[in-house]
């Protein structure tokens, strides 16, 4: 039995003229992932993506698994192709869907036909498939209205597609059809959230990663290594760029006003991204902000960190609750990393009650008041370590 | 460090650097004894008679007979397997006696049995981290069918008198197993095994590497113990799978070298101690939290100032490596200073320094130079 993937679009086919760069784009991503699993044709007509497998023994399941988390797909589906000839059709459907329909008790077959020439009509192709299954399976019953199982039967021009069960994708658009952007990496709940968020619209991402040892540890920036990791399935590959931030923040502490500490170091976080960012060709920076869960993500803090530089600052959990944001975090399987207890460079030197309303002249008095604030800046800049983060699956052992 | 002096490895309760003799022993048996040493032929034979040779040389420095001794793969293995099959052994009653600081090998198998409908009296440590056996003497009845002890706390040394507690509970109910989780003590105090039934030591804390351990068990036990593995009949039934002849090996010549210098050692990580307790007494915020009668291979204090996370990172910079509790927590906050009752901070910002014979003046020294600038230039936890 041949069994293909399918994967239906969602947004992507309400494009217009461009559509074809979207696909184009959907088609190199799931080539990119299948290659590890087998040799694959993978094609798109009718907005549907095709994945047909051109050697045997390919690993169905593990080839499943690699692309359903692709952004860009609405839905997915395993079908097995037969020959069009009804007799074929009724065998194939009983072999391939047989298991699927015991311990059930209603089902329904839909037809669709997108090659008119074909015989018989759809309604006709319902009824008779339908008769059919259910002389095998005596207990059945169908129920058009709400039936337990679908039989979905596809007659296209190159053969008849007999569908296994329909499974959500992730929906979105393909990474990269959006541009790339900077995405900053705490470490804590949120941040590889947004990623997951913006990664979904289409944007191909690096993450950047503050570290201030030795308040942070070398497990906290394990820990980040793992959490980038951990999306992958979702945002591709990408790079992790870890900034030695140790010098800056220490200055920032002993240079400035208690009170403003948080905001000061947040927009000296913005410079340095921008700075990584420009060098990488990242059109926006992301941040895991959600308004006012903490003194710096109050609005007039975000003006003041927005302020710090030009890049367009995405925040894609700015209207989210926690609850929403942990409850996606377990989704993309991020959460119990996030939770382990290392400390974190926004969690170090906090004052115990920071300014919540920043007036932005204050904060540019403050900075002022800094001269060799940007010095060390551009070091820290200059001395980031690049680490490439690779879709998880693939990583095979280096013994 | 002796082989090392750029490193400054003072976390030897954690694990210890495998000496270069015990590995060149392994690496000849892996290429020699490739035979298992249950096969009938020759290189079979000859394998077993290097078993045989490691049992014995093990045995030999805890005192007890070739066939008491039983091969683990780790200290861990070695409690649990004491543990359960005590209460798979003894069937007269459910009590169980332990003492409140122990390894979550030993706290987690009786938390199991406690949830099976064992009645687990835990016995907490002296707020000084010494342990009151009389208290736990007292919670011993005909009832009792297991006491259990570690004869050194991982986290803070503290040296319990395990030998009087065996005799002790041996007199009031003489049924009852007693289990001494040794790991901390192998080669560091002289172990007396009268009156204990199972006693559990670890390789990796004697310089032998990760993956082996040793479990005795009382030749008069042996015949009742239900061992929690069924399989074949290696380890006279109590510990089936095939033997780990390498790194038994290794565990004998690991040892045997050390057998020889128990004294001298002693005296060598006595001085090390000494000499960190003075250079401490310049910070008057540090609160030593090793008892009195602690080993002096390990020395746990609070600096009462900065996270002991930031004041590892700090160390580890300088190639000095300590620990905030023990390493079989992962950064967890200690369980041995909470149960001690010490307050929040204490145990934020706790660190645990441990020696082996193989630090040296200049590793103490490197730490509290080390430790100096991090008071100094660290940031404190606020208040």
């Amino acid at each position: 039995m041949r069994e293909i993937i399918m994967g239906y679009q969602g947004e992507m086919s309400l494009k217009g003229l461009n559509r074809n760069q979207f696909e184009s784009a959907m088609m190199k991503i799931l080539r990119y992932r299948l290659k590890t699993v087998g040799k694959f044709k993978v094609y798109c007509t009718q907005s549907t993506f095709y994945m047909e497998p051109e050697e045997e023994d390919v690993d169905m399941d593990l080839a499943f698994d690699r692309v359903r988390t692709v952004f860009g797909l609405a839905a997915l589906s395993r079908s097995v192709v037969c020959e069009k000839d009804f007799d074929t059709i009724c065998q194939t459907a009983e072999e391939y869907l047989g298991d699927s329909l015991h311990g059930i008790k209603t089902f329904k077959v839909e037809a669709r036909r997108s090659d008119k020439t074909y015989p018989m009509t759809s309604p006709e192709l319902m009824r008779e498939l339908g008769a059919y299954l259910l002389g095998k399976h005596n207990y059945l019953r169908v129920d058009v209205k709400n039936p337990q199982f679908k039989v979905i039967v596809e007659i296209r021009d190159y053969g008849a597609y007999i569908h296994g069960p329909k499974i959500p994708g992730e929906g979105g658009l393909p990474v990269g059809t959006s541009g790339r952007a900077l995405n900053l990496l705490s470490g804590g709940i949120d941040s590889p959230v947004a990623a997951y968020r913006m990664a979904k619209r289409g944007l191909a991402l690096d993450h950047i990663h503050f570290a201030s040892p030795p308040y942070t540890s070398e497990r906290a920036k394990l820990k980040v290594k793992t959490l980038a990791q951990k999306i992958t399935p979702y945002t591709g590959s990408s790079n992790l760029f870890v900034v030695p931030y140790t010098k800056p923040q220490e200055y920032i502490r002993d240079n400035a006003p208690d009170v403003l500490f948080t905001v000061l170091m947040r927009r000296s976080m913005m410079r340095i991204a921008n700075t990584i960012a420009t060098k990488q060709g990242c059109e926006a920076l992301i941040t895991g902000e959600s308004l006012a869960q903490v003194a710096s993500q109050t609005v007039k803090a975000l003006q003041c960190t927005d302020a710090a530089q030009d890049l367009p600052i995405l925040r894609p959990l700015i209207g989210m609750d926690k609850t929403e944001i942990i409850e996606t975090s377990r989704h993309i399987g991020t959460y119990e990393t996030s939770i382990l207890p290392y400390e974190d460079c926004c969690t170090i030197f906090t004052p115990p009650h920071p300014k919540i309303r920043p007036e932005l002249a204050e904060i540019l008095e403050a900075e002022a008041a800094m001269p060799g604030l940007a010095e060390l800046e551009a070091e820290a800049a200059e001395n980031t370590e690049r680490i490439r983060i690779r879709i998880t699956d693939e990583i095979e052992f280096e013994g | 460090m002796l082989q090392n002096p750029e490193l400054h490895y003072l976390d030897n309760a954690a694990t210890t650097i495998v000496a270069p003799e015990v590995a060149d022993v392994i690496d000849r048996a892996m290429r020699e004894h490739w035979a298992n040493p249950s096969s009938l032929y020759a290189p079979g034979a000859r394998s077993e008679e290097a078993l045989n040779a490691a049992r014995a040389a093990v045995a030999r420095t805890l005192g007890c007979k070739s066939r008491e001794l039983y091969f683990t793969a780790c200290g861990s293995e070695g409690n649990n397997m004491a543990l359960l099959g005590a209460a798979l052994t003894r069937k007269f009653g459910k009590g169980i006696v332990v003492s409140g600081f122990e390894h979550p090998s030993v706290q987690k198998p009786l938390e199991r049995l406690a949830a099976m409908g064992y009645d687990v009296t835990v016995v907490k440590p002296n707020p000084d981290g010494t342990l009151d056996i009389d208290q736990m003497l007292d919670a011993v009845d005909k009832n009792t069918i297991l006491v259990a002890c570690m004869m050194v706390n991982n986290e803070i040394g503290t040296r319990n008198d395990v030998e009087r507690l065996a005799a002790e509970v041996k007199r009031k109910n003489s049924r009852a197993i007693v289990h001494v989780d040794a790991v901390q003590a192998w080669m560091r105090v002289p172990i007396k095994l009268a009156n204990i039934d199972t006693l559990s030591v670890s390789g990796h804390k004697i310089h032998a590497p990760k993956g082996i351990g040793a479990l005795y068990l009382s030749d008069s036990l042996y015949q009742a113990f239900q061992a929690p593995y069924l399989g074949g009949e290696q380890e006279r039934e109590k510990r089936p799978g095939t033997e780990n002849l390498p790194y038994a090996l290794g565990l004998a010549a690991a040892a045997t070298r050390l057998n020889k210098s128990m004294k001298s050692r002693d005296a060598a990580v006595r001085a090390l101690n000494q000499r960190l307790r003075e250079g401490l007494k310049a910070f008057p915020e540090v609160v030593i939290n090793s008892p009195d009668n602690a080993v002096p291979e390990v020395l746990n204090f609070s600096e009462n100032c900065i996270k002991s996370e930031t004041m590892l990172a700090h160390l580890a910079q300088q190639q000095v490596y300590v620990s905030s509790a023990s390493a079989c927590g992962r950064g967890q906050p200690s369980h041995t200073l909470a149960a001690m009752g010490k307050d929040p901070l204490a145990i934020d910002t706790a660190i645990r320094v441990s020696f082996c014979a193989d630090n040296t003046p200049e590793d103490v020294d490197a730490f509290l130079n080390a430790f100096e600038d991090g008071m100094k230039h660290l940031q404190r936890i606020r208040r």
